[in-house]
């Protein structure tokens, strides 16, 4: 009874954190942005410096009426959203918090399972493109699809390097694997990871497939109201799922300088919202890039580097052993 | 900082750093509605009418380029204390200044001869009708509330004409022996 108990536990903290950590990302964005562009962000919802802006954007988006095109693929049109966002609630299921057990599913392949799982999401934007009968959307589609195939490899590559290194595919066990001087020795699957996933969450400056100012955000197009919402969910949800990922693989996870299994989801936390504040800050910084520059960082660049990394991981492997 | 734009990725490094040190900035944004603006001294927001020192001399409304200066008036005749011929006056009937077409460029109150106009930095005064925007003599006055204080003259500038020629003449007169008088 009290593992029912238990797992009943787990499967909240995990649906609590799914629903306040992305918003907590948003509204980081809504101010970091902000001030980083000698702006305040929101200031009235909440009444104190725009806290609820979120709640109120939500309630807004609630309000609204659900419009499916005429010509639209209804079923498709109509999942679509669903499709974007379950896959991350289901990645955050086997991504490890703390020491001792704090992770709802330890999942032996879990590396496998949050890569597979997390490449579903980005079929939810695809299908959004296709079934919404218009031109835009389907040209967003397309440029998500020619994304997911040229980042997914590098960021594969650049996971299994990480898993390489510590002998085993569970996130528990790589993180109990690891060790300060993997900082050096896999900082370039790190980057190529993060960047990679950036570019899968379509987040600028990888956001050609979305691009608002040229293609009136892609598979969005024809979206509004909660289906909207679901999809702007997704980006920051994915925004948490690739930060914590990122966080387990190759910067330690659980493990600090101090008080690892008194704190250890603290560190999680700092580490996965000091990602997250790179998130922002790359958005803010940098201007959106061309699909064919997208597709040459990804072949050009992100493939080799993540394909020596795996070299480096493995000489260093073999010549240790 | 030329220096990091010249390696590798430097430029990338650039732009973090231009956004990371606008963040530790103040923002340049005016919370408007709840702070009111720090207004330049001397701002040009309304024009006020001391109703009081107005002789109907017709100079502003003349001056005005926009012709956006309304005065009517009629004589007075007032029999004079004591004897002697009867003084007449002007008495103010109507003055009032569209704001809609006032361009602002404060004309009549440099014209004004008697001090009768002046800049008032009071600037919420839009309305939903274009015809509320014209302010008759009433609202004029009451304006007048608003008028800041004249500013101090700048400590460090020439002083005015007046006061120099009247100390150059002091001193003039104290370097005559015997007072000065001729």
């Amino acid at each position: 009874m009290p593992d029912l108990l238990v797992i009943v536990l787990k499967l909240l903290a995990v649906a609590a954190g799914f629903a306040v950590l992305p918003l907590l990302i948003g509204q980081a964005e809504h101010k970091v942005m902000a001030h980083m562009q000698g702006r305040l962000g929101p200031m009235y919802a909440g009444a104190f410096h725009g806290w609820a802006q979120l709640v109120a954007d939500g309630v807004k988006f609630a309000q609204k009426e659900d419009v499916v095109p005429a010509a639209a693929d209804r079923r498709i049109f109509k999942l679509a959203p669903g499709v974007a966002l379950v896959p991350y609630l289901l990645v955050l299921l086997v991504v490890p918090v703390g020491p001792h057990g704090q992770v709802a599913l330890d999942l032996g392949p879990g590396l496998f399972f949050a890569l597979a799982v997390m490449g579903v999401g980005v079929i939810g934007a695809i299908m959004a493109g296709w079934s919404s009968a218009n031109k835009y959307a389907l040209l967003g589609g397309m440029r998500v699809a020619a994304q997911l195939m040229s980042y997914e490899l590098p960021m594969v590559f650049a996971a299994s390097s990480a898993a390489m290194a510590a002998g085993t595919l569970s996130l528990s066990g790589i993180v109990e694997e690891w060790h300060w001087w993997w900082l050096p020795w896999q900082a370039v699957g790190a980057a190529v990871f993060f960047v990679a996933g950036l570019a899968e969450l379509r987040r600028p400056p990888f956001d050609m497939p979305v691009a608002d100012s040229e293609i009136i955000f892609g598979p969005y197009t024809e979206y509004g109201g909660l289906r909207f919402a679901f999809f702007l969910l997704a980006e920051y949800a994915g925004i948490l799922v690739l930060c914590a990922l990122t966080t387990v693989l190759f910067l330690g996870g659980w493990r600090g300088p101090f008080l690892d299994t008194e704190l250890g989801w603290l560190w999680t936390l700092v580490k996965v919202f000091a990602l997250a504040f790179v998130v922002i800050w790359v958005r803010v910084s940098y201007p959106r890039m061309r699909e064919d520059q997208l597709q040459r960082l990804a072949w050009a660049w992100l493939v080799p580097l993540s394909l020596a990394q795996l070299a480096l991981t493995g000489a260093v492997r073999v010549l240790a052993a | 900082m030329g220096a990091v734009g010249r390696l590798p990725g430097g430029g990338l490094a650039k732009g973090l750093a231009v956004t990371l040190r606008t963040m530790t900035r103040r923002s340049v944004t005016r919370q408007y509605p709840e702070v009111p603006p720090d207004l330049a001294p001397r701002s040009r927001g309304v024009i006020a009418l001391l109703e009081e020192n107005c002789t109907v001399c017709m100079l502003c409304a003349r001056e005005c380029p926009d012709w956006c200066i309304y005065i009517d008036s009629h004589k007075e005749t007032l029999p004079a204390e004591g004897g002697g011929r009867a003084r007449t006056r002007n008495v103010l009937d109507r003055f009032a200044i569209d704001f809609a077409l006032c361009m602002y460029c404060g004309i009549c109150i440099e014209v004004c001869p008697f001090d009768a106009l002046f800049w008032t930095p009071e600037f919420e005064y839009a309305e939903y009708d274009v015809n509320e925007l014209t302010h008759e003599k009433e609202r004029l006055r009451e304006w007048m509330w608003t008028v800041p204080p004249p500013q101090a003259p700048d400590a460090s500038g020439e002083p005015p004409k007046e006061i120099a020629a009247a100390e150059k003449a002091a001193a003039r007169a104290a370097r005559r022996p015997g007072g000065g008088s001729a």
